[in-house]
């Protein structure tokens, strides 16, 4: 029986967030807090390999306590536990300390269950870096399979995973050895709408959450802005371009002086004709 | 651990069948830069089976030295074997920065590098820059969908690492018969030690035009309406012999594959002439898109962001400028055929 932990995070609704235009900063009261959509597609895709091969699915989130909310909605995609760590100590991570503080966790929940896989999203749309996953599996000594678009076979009697690792222009078909950990892709899996019993279930759930006090083995150095090599210096809106030349008249006036704008441009027009420009 | 150990700036060199992958040369040129402000030198680090001749290119996009690591477990990327080979190297040499092309190879290895040195890494960098005395590497890059900027430093820790976004860096123009030094590195790794096994590399031959190397992208977006409207822009960028793009939301509706999304989360592009039709310009499609040499937005709304980024602007309908232009070019091209002859 698989026992799968999924890596979840709430983030701030990137598509809604408003900036003070003021001060360059984000006005987060602006954006409703979400479960990353990349993790909503791993925890879907525990979901199934619980289905396929049988087991467990725990979910795992490291935040504030309004995080729990993200919690709920793993458990409406199916997940059947939430472990969230939540304490001032893990204020201002960067991805080292991220990575270090959930392998703690994930440390105590493998006592409670062996965990065998690991599935994180792609990378979240706040701090998009995408380093968390292979931080997590460097720590826990676990190869990292990142990019996954399908898992094609689990063999847990052999102890190996079978996946489609996405490139630039293609593929690559990938074996390795178990327990392992997955950073996957969006178009591994549609995630569909949840079901009444499992709304139902996440509506009265309580995740189990600890503390620092509660984690074994840990340096507190290496936990929160301490334990974070690198710092956000400094924040800006991107620069706007000014806007160039609005071409005036009807639209036969218009696009027959664009016509010779780039017909002018004898560079240019080199690249329209795919010629060199004689 | 003492600052002043820590000496260059270094280039992971991805190499991609057979060949060195065009934002490894961009790194190139934008180390050069940096390790010119330091007064360093700057170094490739090369890995893979039957690579060391790729040197030579190297050193003429401005490679000072490469570290060499051939061997056939290095035939296929696989982050264990890189990355130990990588660590081994950084230990022996201490380097000041190592960049990183963020492609799925690029991001993966220095995850997993970061981790075990121990050391910050800052992702997808579009904008680099070096304190000439302390050595302190200004990394910047958008984060939040795009909606901001940050400049992330790593002040404590040795080396600074960065993955950099490919095509917002420059090669350099190489220089012919330029030499370096090539250390050729022995590997002490074995098999067994690797846990994973490459089975299969499969390559899409599909994509047609590769939109990230296209000299004309035309672009389109939801206001084209529907998939049929779409193929407006298939038959201008086939008069102009230019590539398609789209915006995300037009490949999210289906109308076109994913591969041509320029964008935040598609491909930056950098062609010299760039169409948007119908598409309002949204931040996450255009820092995708503004390093084009000339950018045209057609858009039936005036007050649309697009106009903001592009060079010359048309407030129209698409489906009247657009048949219009196709119109134009092509009797156009046949003047300067007939004038040829
Ligand atoms: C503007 C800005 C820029 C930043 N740039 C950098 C940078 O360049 N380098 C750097 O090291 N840090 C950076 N950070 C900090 C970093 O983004 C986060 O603080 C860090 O906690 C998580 O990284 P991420 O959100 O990028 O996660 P990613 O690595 O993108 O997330 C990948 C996956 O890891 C899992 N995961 C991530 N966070 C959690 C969590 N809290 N709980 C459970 N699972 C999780 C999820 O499965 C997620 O899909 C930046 C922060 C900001 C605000
Ligand atoms: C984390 C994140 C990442 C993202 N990444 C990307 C990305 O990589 N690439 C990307 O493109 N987007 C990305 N987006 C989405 C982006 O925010 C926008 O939603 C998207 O670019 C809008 O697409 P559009 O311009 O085609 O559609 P719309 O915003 O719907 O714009 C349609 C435009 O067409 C015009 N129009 C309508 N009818 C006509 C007509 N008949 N003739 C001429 N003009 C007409 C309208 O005036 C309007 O300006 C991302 C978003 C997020 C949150």
């Amino acid at each position: 029986m698989l026992h799968i932990v999924a890596c979840i995070k709430q983030v701030p609704d990137t598509k809604i967030i408003k900036m003070n235009p003021k001060t360059n900063t984000m006005d987060r009261a602006s954006a409703p807090a979400i479960l990353n959509p990349y993790d909503a597609h791993a925890v879907e895709e525990a979901v199934r390999l619980k289905k396929r091969y049988g087991g467990t699915v725990s979910v795992l989130t490291m935040g504030p306590p309004p995080a729990v909310k993200a919690i709920k909605k793993c458990i409406e995609i199916g997940a059947d536990e939430g472990y969230m760590i939540s304490d001032r100590a893990f204020a201002g991570a960067d991805t080292l300390a991220t990575s270090y503080a959930l392998t703690k966790a994930i440390e105590k929940i493998s006592k409670i269950k062996p965990v065998d896989l690991i599935i994180c999203g792609k990378m979240t749309i706040d701090g998009d870096t995408g380093q968390v996953g292979p931080g997590i599996a460097r720590r826990l000594d676990m190869p990292p399979l990142t990019s996954v678009n399908m898992v094609k076979e689990i063999n847990m009697e052999e102890g190996y995973a079978v996946v489609h690792r996405k490139l630039e222009d293609g593929y690559e078909v990938i074996q390795s050895t178990m327990p392992c950990l997955m950073s996957v892709e969006k178009e591994i899996n549609e995630v569909p709408y949840s079901s009444m019993t499992n709304m139902l279930k996440a509506a009265r759930y309580q995740p189990i959450i600890w503390a620092v006090a509660d984690l074994e083995d840990v340096e507190r150095t290496q936990l929160g802005l301490k334990g974070s090599p690198t710092i956000v210096s400094k924040v800006w809106a991107p620069t706007k371009p000014s806007g160039g030349e609005m071409l005036e008249g009807d639209a036969a006036k218009q696009t027959e002086q664009l016509l010779n704008i780039l017909l002018e441009k004898k560079e240019l027009f080199a690249a329209v004709k795919g010629g060199d420009g004689s | 651990m003492s600052f002043e150990d820590y000496h260059g700036i270094w280039v992971f060199i991805e190499v991609k069948d057979g060949e060195v992958v065009p934002v490894s040369l961009e790194l190139l040129g934008a180390g050069k830069e940096l390790a010119d402000k330091r007064g360093t030198e700057l170094a490739g680090v090369l890995i893979g089976e039957n690579v060391t001749q790729l040197a030579d290119s190297l050193f003429e996009y401005g490679a000072d030295t490469v570290y060499v690591y051939d061997y056939a477990i290095f035939k296929d990327y696989r982050t264990e074997s890189y990355m130990k080979a990588l660590l081994e190297c950084c230990q022996k040499y201490k380097p000041e920065v190592i960049l990183y092309g963020a492609t799925s190879t690029g991001k993966d290895l220095a995850s997993a590098v970061a981790t075990d040195l121990p050391t910050g890494l800052t992702a997808d960098s579009t904008i680099l820059d070096i304190e000439e005395d302390t050595g302190l590497l200004l990394a910047s890059r958008p984060a939040f969908g795009g909606n901001i900027m940050a400049t992330i430093l790593c002040k404590k820790y040795r080396p600074q690492m960065a993955t950099v976004r490919p095509k917002v860096m420059k090669a350099l123009t190489p220089e012919p018969g330029r030499t370096g030094k090539l250390v050729e590195e022995t590997a002490s790794l074995k098999e067994e030690d690797i846990r994973t096994k490459v089975l299969e590399i499969v390559r899409h031959t599909t994509q047609k035009v590769k939109i990230d190397e296209a000299d004309i992208i035309v672009a389109g977006g939801k206001g084209l309406g529907s998939p049929n409207g779409f193929q407006l822009v298939h038959q201008l960028a086939e008069t102009l012999g230019g590539a398609v793009g789209g915006s995300r939301d037009v490949v999210e509706a289906g109308w076109i594959e994913h591969h041509h999304q320029v964008g935040q989360t598609g491909v930056t592009v950098t062609p010299k002439i760039y169409f948007a039709i119908g598409i309002s310009g949204a931040i996450q499609h255009i820092v995708g898109m503004q390093n084009s040499g000339l950018i045209i937005a057609i858009n039936n709304d005036p007050e649309a962001p697009i106009f903001q980024s592009s060079h010359y602007g048309i407030v129209g309908d698409a489906f009247e400028i657009v048949p219009l232009l196709i119109e134009q070019f092509k009797q156009a091209f046949n003047r300067e055929a007939v004038d040829h002859v």
